[in-house]
């Protein structure tokens, strides 16, 4: 059964056609990782799945719910979608407890206390469990990204979204976020599409890699494949680039 | 001027009161109206949007005498009775809810539009990820705004002393006019505006500084 599943799905900005027909199947429990040039429509496609983008043509399910039925409801497929932004996006009224606290709260009436302990435990888990009670403004990015990753487990999602989570990271930061989002990934049988540009940590994490160009998807191989043996020469270009840097 | 709290002591006391009930009507409806207006301009529904920006422009760039005016003198014509507080305290807090909703939309478009997106990608409606976590920082924004929009209303009540509306203005005209010590008279008042104004300034102050 799969998790995601886009079939010949459309997106336009106005004129500028985003994607491309995409078709793409994404299993139960898989970790993928998304990576091509900016602009290639990698966040667009991610975050089409949580319906934080629509889409114009073709069929869009996840998690057995058709989002191109006007009918389904946005909400409840966001409750079951984690998703970790670029920005952390951390509410700046909020502290820390408090910012992994409220969807449960509001969203799913969890009970306080039981509220606060998973709260706490999500904490401890992505190292922070002294910073419970700080703002989000005294943090560091590293940190705030754990908090982030924190709190899009808050809800039990089946399904994490990550958006380029360490693009905004001083680099002695982005170690730290990605051994917990690798912690995440590898710990559970939740299923994981993250858009990247950190090679390494795609090889290490992925069992699949997707790579987009100019709104299309141009490759989806294992991920042991892509790294060793490309197969087109748009993505063994990308790679050289990256790599020689 | 002591002579003028003496003798018109009770008269004085009579004008703050209804001053202060204006304004305190009007602080709070125009709050509400405004906070609604500017919400309302959120929705996708592009009438919304229009009719919203037609009262906003309207009331904003009517005077406020003009528009108790019309209350006062043109509703009794065709409609029923309105008496000159009632007309003011309507004009007023129509009025301040078009500065009102300007202050809050504009405080809510500075809200970072990652805040609205982390809030809703966990589940939350539109309406939770506005009131638990945009508004409060859309208002924290506008506070020294709201402030200066708060002071200007209770300075404004003094529309009333155009239409009858017994307020501090109203009385001070009244006192003027049996003494004919106009000096007196207006500075009196002067002072009791202040009176209501400044707290509520280092009341805003001290709000802006304890949420920052």
């Amino acid at each position: 059964m799969s998790m995601i599943e886009f079939r010949n799905v459309q997106k336009f900005y106005g004129k500028f056609h985003a994607l491309h027909d995409i078709n793409l199947k994404i299993d139960r429990g898989e970790t993928v990782v998304l990576i091509g040039p900016s602009g290639s429509g990698k966040s667009t496609l991610i975050r089409t799945i949580n319906q934080l983008e629509s889409i114009e043509g073709g069929q869009l399910i996840v998690n057995n719910r058709d989002l191109s039925d006007p009918k389904t409801d946005t909400n409840l497929l966001r409750r079951d979608v984690g998703m970790v932004f670029q920005h952390f996006n951390l509410y700046a009224n909020k502290n820390v407890l408090e910012n992994i606290m409220l969807a449960p709260r509001i969203v799913s009436r969890m009970p306080e206390a039981e509220n606060k302990q998973r709260a706490l435990e999500l904490l401890k888990m992505v190292g922070l469990a002294d910073k419970a009670e700080n703002m989000p403004c005294q943090l560091s990015g590293g940190q705030k990204q754990r908090v982030a990753i924190a709190r899009s487990l808050a809800m039990r999602p089946k399904l994490l979204l990550f958006d380029e989570p360490t693009s905004a990271l001083d680099p002695e930061m982005i170690d730290e976020v990605l051994q917990v989002i690798k912690k995440v990934t590898t710990d559970s049988d939740m299923t994981s599409l993250i858009v990247t540009h950190e090679m390494g940590f795609a090889k290490e994490v992925a069992n699949r890699v997707i790579f987009m160009d100019q709104g299309h998807i141009i490759e989806d191989d294992a991920s042991r494949d892509f790294f060793q043996q490309p197969q087109t020469e748009r993505a063994q270009q990308f790679l050289s680039k990256i790599i020689a840097h | 001027m002591i002579n003028i709290f003496t003798h018109f002591g009770s008269q004085l006391v009579v004008g703050l009161g209804w001053t202060l009930l204006c304004s305190l009507i009007t602080l709070v409806f125009s709050s509400i109206i405004g906070t609604v207006l500017a919400l309302l301009q959120m929705l996708p529904s592009k009438l919304v949007h229009l009719l919203c920006r037609i009262y906003i422009e309207v009331f904003r760039n009517i005077p406020l005498l003009v528009i108790v005016m019309f209350l006062y003198l043109i509703i009794p014509l065709y409609f029923f009775k309105i008496n000159g507080f009632t007309a003011g305290t309507i004009g007023l807090t129509l009025y301040t809810s078009a500065f009102i909703a300007e202050i809050i939309r504009s405080g809510i478009q500075s809200v970072e539009a990652g805040q609205l997106e982390g809030a809703r990608s966990t589940g939350m409606t539109y309406w939770q990820a506005m009131r638990y976590v945009v508004l409060p920082q859309a208002f924290k924004i506008v506070i020294p705004s709201l402030g200066n929009q708060f002071v200007n209303l209770i300075k404004d009540s003094s529309i009333l002393a155009f239409v009858a509306g017994f307020d501090l203005l109203y009385q001070a005209n009244a006192i003027a006019s049996k003494t004919f010590d106009t000096i007196n008279s207006y500075l009196v008042v002067g002072i009791l505006y202040l009176l209501l104004t400044m707290p509520l300034s280092y009341y805003m102050h001290y709000l802006e500084k304890k949420l920052s």
